[in-house]
């Protein structure tokens, strides 16, 4: 039973999409992603995201930032969760104004961290989603 | 390049093309190596970098060995992008967008961990905010200057991480079976 469990386990692939229009940060949280075998997607802003989820793509987690161009993070989150996306929606942002985290979390957000994202941090996004990860 | 032969603890060796025994270029890895950590030590203590880059260097592996150069050349290309736009936009008292640009420096210099480059982000949002042209104008000549400072920095680390990967990367052949 327990080498099932661990089969079972070995089989979980989580799905991940980076919505940020800064490349580097892009850059850096796709490959940590990748090293945590999350496989995953980026795109640049908020609509690009919302017109992803149109296509029929869904992912366990969706790293969102804040200020975007075209759609920013509050309103593309809002959109998501008006369309009844319940993936695992994650701000990330460097604002560190109460008011506006507090904006972004009512707009649907399951959590927020202040940018840069390390390994830790993310490392506990992806237990709250499965905690066998 | 010539093969070199270990016997009975006697080096018999040839010059590789630097001029130098080939047994010595382990050496120079190690020395490099050590030049490489000093470094690295100085741009912390001096606070130009953090902790972060540590984290950028940990995501390094086999399958991206060159993350770390690739993720600092996007930066580097965008950072100049920015710095321009900006001194444009303080030109013309855009204030509004050049918070936005500052947004976009600070969040890439905070994720590589650049953090004096990082902080007068900060400092020049502030100014922006209260829309304090002559702050803005200090802000971004210290802004300029750290961003100079960090790019010469990086470039020498990442000449002496080439220097020690081209000797580290001297391969010595078997040991000569019939000796």
């Amino acid at each position: 039973m327990e080498s099932q469990n661990n089969n079972q386990n070995l089989t979980i692939q989580l799905t991940a999409l980076v919505v940020d229009d800064n490349k580097v940060n892009r850059k850096i949280h796709q490959k940590m992603l990748d090293n945590v075998r999350v496989k995953n997607l980026g795109v640049k802003n908020g609509k690009e995201a919302v017109d992803i989820h149109c296509d029929g793509r869904r992912f366990d987690l969706i790293l969102m930032d804040l200020d975007m161009p075209i759609m920013n993070g509050i309103e593309a989150t809002k959109e998501l969760r008006s369309m009844g996306i319940s993936s695992m929606i994650v701000g990330v942002s460097s604002r560190c104004t109460e008011a506006e985290i507090q904006k972004f979390m009512e707009a649907g957000l399951n959590d927020y961290h202040e940018k840069p994202l390390n390994i830790a941090k993310l490392s506990s996004i992806l237990h709250m989603i499965n905690p066998n990860y | 390049m010539n093969k070199i032969w270990l016997s009975s603890g006697v080096l018999n060796s040839q010059l590789a093309k630097t001029g130098l025994p080939l047994w010595m270029l382990g050496l120079g890895a190690d020395l490099l190596w050590a030049d490489m950590n000093r470094l690295l030590a100085f741009l912390f203590h001096q606070g130009v970098l953090d902790e972060q880059f540590l984290q950028l260097q940990q995501l390094q592996d086999e399958a991206s060995p060159n993350f770390v150069s690739e993720v600092l050349n996007i930066y580097f290309h965008e950072s100049e992008k920015l710095l321009t736009n900006l001194r444009g936009l303080l030109m013309e008292r855009e204030y509004k967008k050049m918070e936005i640009h500052l947004n976009q420096l600070m969040g890439s210099s905070s994720s590589i961990g650049a953090k004096r480059v990082t902080n007068v982000c900060v400092a020049f949002r502030a100014a922006t905010h209260h829309t304090n042209r002559a702050g803005c104008l200090h802000a971004l000549e210290m802004l300029e200057h750290e961003y100079c400072y960090l790019k010469n920095k990086l470039h020498e680390l990442f000449q002496i991480e080439q220097q020690r990967a081209l000797v580290a990367g001297v391969r010595y052949p078997e040991q000569n079976q019939n000796q």
